[in-house]
């Protein structure tokens, strides 16, 4: 029976004692061959004392393999593994340049990959913060214009009342508000919803309590609950916040609860306070109005395709009950992760699945230099096999080896995976960013490790195979005889120039499409937008309801405010409209045109509630008619002025200054149109032109408004002033987000997304440049180590330096005319699948291709240049003598 | 090699049988080995002494240092209490594998 503590000790004692066992064992074997020799000798008189010493040696075979082999036995397991270890720092610090570059094009692979996965992971992979969360539903309206609308208040309530579907039908909006401040107004973002919102996802309050019945109608008393972060930067985490009141929109509410931390609901983010529904005013109660959303529970058992059809057969009866309001409004259920992320999902994968891929062809380069080392070390390995070095041996080498690599370039990677993190914050626009909740705060979740984990363990095992499989045992032998020819090499060199033709193709087609994409975004910031941007200052102007929700009150405060801007130093004009260009066409309304059959459809055009110098402040160009004047009162009648696209639409061949239009109402109001204005661009800067109707603001004033001026020096500098104007004129209104208008225009969503994608593509193509780049070199190195034999004999023939040269890089020109010819097409082909993304630029834009085709024969030429200058700067001598 | 190889696991046992007579050093045992299988059996030194080490490590042998009629230092081994109790029961395992092996061969 083995005895452990015995064994150990030993050990122990060796381990303490290394010299005197080997000097021990040394003597002993000494012995032993002297004791041999002296019986062979007397056994064969004949043999000289030379012959039997060198008898003996060969039938003891070798020494060091048998001290080797006794230490195996005594010494503990991972002394061999320390032995190995030190020996491959010492190879690797050998070999500075390739261990160099293959740490950190593993590092780099593996940042892009791991940071790329935290974002999915975070959108993706991470639960939602409410109680089981795949049985929430969104529930919408569907109308022909928009999918996802929606829904109206009384519409809500007869959902709710008569479905079947769902344990309970809840409702949410997002809202900006005005928080009142000890300095001022502020406008904060907020959520808006029905008493049983939290209820339904299945959140309580980490402090204080949630709402209650009932507390959301407008009877009820005006409560609000705090955002985590809310509490812990508005308030200091003060326990005692409950009960205190706040002031939103001039409303004082008082504080029951905070929400937990980990909580928050995209569809509404950023919200700092949580209030409920209260509707009130005349939008909220009309049926025809929408404004809200709906969030519901799935009950047990129940499918969506039920609660789909369940919410479809409500729509239809409602479309009967109130055909006025209801006619074409069906509904749409969808699941609420899918709501949440949807847009976002596709974009993930794609990203996640172009890190990978580089990441693929990092290790395949770093794989192929391990090669090239590996060839080099031909002769060290064949010499260690032959003292007697098991393959295990060796290949547990191998091993140590590839550990140490993928070791470091892992930690590496991790550390830049923190910073690359960053830097894609960085390229998601804020607004975006705070919208997207999930990316808040990114932090590198166990899944982040465990991937990175598992990056780093595929290629460790890569690296061990590589060599591994390419040094055969038999092939050792050859190693040290002559130069190996064998067929493995002629497979490595095509299946390399295969896979390096493959890297360049992949360069070339992320180069392209990343010129595309910073094309489209030249031409889209220079888009016709039908008015003169420059020089105009805007800003959020937001009067509190209380004061100011009456028309005649909000028609003073209108009249006011141009009396107390218009004199201010560098403003040339003021207006101001319901919203600004570059906005959204969704602002609409239905109208029918008065002297035509009507049965009932309703015609959506955008439209705006526009002051009367808001056209001049844009600098817009009036076709035919008039802009609006002072006559234009709430006394006088209706006049409308409409664009080009509308008048295009609706009265082509006629004179439109002729017609008039009205909205549903019975019996019509007659509203007539006055005057015809050349297209502005309301919409997104890469969306059409569509129909949009101009109001008179005279005629229907709002506390709510976007105020644009005309300014005749820098916006920024007379911001300030507009700003403080407002403010005396009443503190109480808040006028946030002040901008000009160009910087609206150059953060516009369409822009933002061609910015981002362009910088995102951009990294993604320097990436696969350097790596194309260091994969040929790879390629053209290992080539010419093959044939080092051949150039010598060239040489020693006669021939001059420059052949070497246009031999080497005639095959590197040859990859690389492949690669790039290759990739143009794919590129080309992978632009007309993208088109819609792209911007005033063909698909096959000339200047793009060429200007990247330049850029890649150049990088290759760098790539190639050094392996064909060692190799023509090779000693003919020392090349005929190698392998 | 025309010479049968010694079976795979018996080593151990053969040199703890050489000693149970008198403690001998490396070559001694080796030697002894080849004599009484009469030249069947021949001991590589590259297995000889790994074997060594490992019987030093359970404890089976002792190994000391001692000085031979030539006045040459060598390192003699031992047969020890636990060595002795280990030999025993592979000897009895030997034989069952042996007996059990020979009946089949009969069988056939």
């Amino acid at each position: 029976m083995p005895n452990p503590i015995l064994r150990l000790f030993h050990k122990l004692r060796f381990l303490a004692r290394r010299e005197k066992f080997d000097a021990d064992l040394a003597e002993e074997m000494a012995y032993h061959r002297e004791l041999k020799q002296r019986d062979l000798q007397s056994a064969d008189p004949a043999l000289s004392p030379q012959e039997a010493r060198y008898a003996i040696s060969r039938e003891f075979g070798n020494d060091l393999h048998l001290r080797d082999r006794s230490r195996d036995i005594v010494g503990f397991w991972f002394e061999t593994t320390l032995q190995d270890f030190r020996f491959s720092l010492r190879q690797l610090r050998k070999n500075l340049g390739f261990t160099v570059t293959a740490i950190l094009m593993l590092a780099l692979g593996i940042a892009a990959s791991v940071s790329i996965f935290a974002f999915t992971d975070a959108a993706l992979l991470k639960p939602l913060p409410y109680k089981d969360p795949n049985r929430l539903v969104s529930v919408f309206e569907r109308v022909a214009l928009f999918e996802h609308s929606n829904l109206s208040i009384p519409d809500y309530l007869d959902w709710k009342k008569r479905n079947n579907a769902f344990t309970t039908l809840e409702a949410y909006r997002g809202n900006l508000v005005m928080l009142q401040g000890k300095e001022g107004v502020e406008s904060v973002g907020a959520g808006r919803v029905s008493d049983g919102f939290f209820r339904v996802l299945g959140v309580t309050p980490v402090l204080g309590r949630d709402f209650a019945t009932g507390e959301d109608v407008l009877s009820a008393p005006r409560t609000a609950m705090l955002a985590y972060l809310t509490w812990l930067k508005r308030y200091n985490s003060d326990p005692n916040v409950i009960g205190q009141s706040v002031t939103i929109d001039g409303n004082p509410h008082t504080i029951i609860g905070v929400l937990p931390p980990e909580f928050h609901f995209v569809p509404v983010e950023p919200a700092e306070y949580w209030i409920t529904l209260h509707p009130e005013g005349q939008c909220d109660l009309r049926r025809g109005c929408h404004g809200i959303y709906g969030v519901a529970r799935l009950k047990d058992g129940v499918t969506l395709q039920q609660a789909q059809a369940d919410t479809a057969s409500i729509a239809a009866q409602l479309e009967k009950e109130y055909p006025d309001s209801n006619r074409g409004q069906a509904s749409n259920v969808v699941p609420l992760s899918q709501y949440i992320v949807g847009d976002v999902k596709p974009i993930m994968l794609m990203l996640l699945g172009g890190a990978g891929l580089l990441l693929a062809i990092a290790a395949i380069n770093i794989a192929s230099l391990v090669l090239v080392r590996t060839e080099s070390r031909r002769r060290e390995l064949a010499v260690r096999g032959a003292l007697g070095a098991s393959p295990i041996r060796l290949i547990r080498q191998f091993v140590t080896e590839a550990l140490v690599l993928v070791g470091t370039g892992s930690i590496l990677g991790l550390a830049f995976a923190y910073w690359t993190t960053r830097l894609l914050a960085h390229l998601v626009p804020a607004d975006l960013l705070a919208h997207m909740a999930f990316w808040q705060n990114l932090s590198f979740s166990p899944r982040v490790f465990a991937f990175a984990a598992l990056l780093a363990f595929l290629a460790a095992i890569l690296f061990s195979l590589t060599p591994t499989v390419r040094t055969s045992l038999p092939e050792v032998r050859d190693g040290l005889a002559e130069g190996s020819r064998g067929s493995a090499n002629n497979t490595w060199r095509r299946l390399g120039s295969k896979l390096v033709v493959l890297e360049l193709a992949t360069a070339v087609i992320l180069l392209v499409i990343a010129g595309l994409l910073g094309k489209s975004l030249y031409r889209l910031l220079r888009v016709d937008v039908g008015f003169q941007p420059d020089h105009i200052a805007t800003l959020f102007v937001a009067a509190p309801n209380a004061t100011y929700a009456k028309e005649d009150q909000a028609l003073a405060l209108h009249r006011l405010m141009l009396d107390k801007l218009r004199p201010i130093p560098g403003v040339k004009a003021v207006g101001v409209s319901s919203a600004l260009p570059i906005d959204g066409w969704g602002n609409t309304t239905w109208f029918r045109v008065l002297g035509r059959p009507w049965n009932g459809e309703h015609e959506e055009v955008a439209e705006r509630d526009v002051s009367t110098d808001y056209f001049t402040v844009l600098g817009a160009k009036l076709v035919r008619g008039r802009y609006f004047n002072d006559n234009d009162q709430k006394s006088t009648p209706r006049v409308v002025i409409i664009n080009r696209a509308f008048e295009k639409k609706y009265f082509p061949g006629e004179d439109a200054l002729t017609k008039q239009i009205s909205f549903l109402s019975t019996p019509p109001v007659p509203i007539q149109i006055v005057g015809v204005v050349e297209d502005i661009k309301e919409g997104q800067l890469d969306s059409g032109t569509y129909p949009a109707l101009y109001f008179s603001f005279l005629q229907g004033p709002d506390n709510y408004f976007m105020l644009a001026v005309r300014t005749s020096q820098a916006e920024t500098s007379v911001i300030p002033s507009l700003v403080e104007a407002i403010r005396q004129i009443d503190p109480a209104i808040a006028a946030t987000r002040g901008a000009s208008m160009n910087t609206l225009i150059n953060n516009s969503p369409a822009a933002y997304i061609h910015r981002s994608s362009a910088w995102l593509v951009g990294g993604f193509a320097a990436l696969a440049l350097i790596l194309s780049v260091v994969g040929l070199y790879g390629v053209i190195a290992y080539s010419v180590s093959q044939r080092t034999r051949e150039i010598g004999v060239r040489m020693a023939l006669g021939a001059q330096r420059s052949s070497v040269y246009q031999l080497v890089l005639g095959e590197a020109g040859r990859l690389a005319l492949i690669g790039i010819a290759a990739g143009l097409l794919l590129a080309v082909g992978a632009a007309v699948s993208m088109r819609s993304l792209l911007f005033g630029v063909r698909s096959w834009d000339l200047t793009t291709l060429i200007g990247v085709s330049v850029v890649l024969a150049v990088a290759a030429l760098l790539a190639s240049y050094i392996p064909a200058h060692r190799a023509a700067t090779v000693d003919p001598v020392v090349a005929l003598r190698t392998e | 090699m025309t010479k049968p190889d010694l079976l795979p696991g018996t080593l151990d046992m053969l040199i703890l049988k050489t000693l149970t007579r008198a403690p001998l050093h490396g070559y001694g045992i080796a030697l002894s080995i080849k004599r009484l299988s009469q030249d069947v059996l021949t001991v590589e030194e590259g297995s000889l002494y790994p074997a060594l080490q490992r019987l030093l490590l359970q404890g089976w042998v002792k190994a000391e240092w001692k000085m031979t009629e030539t006045n040459r230092r060598a390192r003699f081994y031992t047969l020890t209490a636990t060595g002795r109790k280990q030999l025993g029961a592979e000897l009895s395992q030997f034989h069952q594998v042996i007996a059990a092996i020979t009946r089949i061969l009969q069988d056939a």
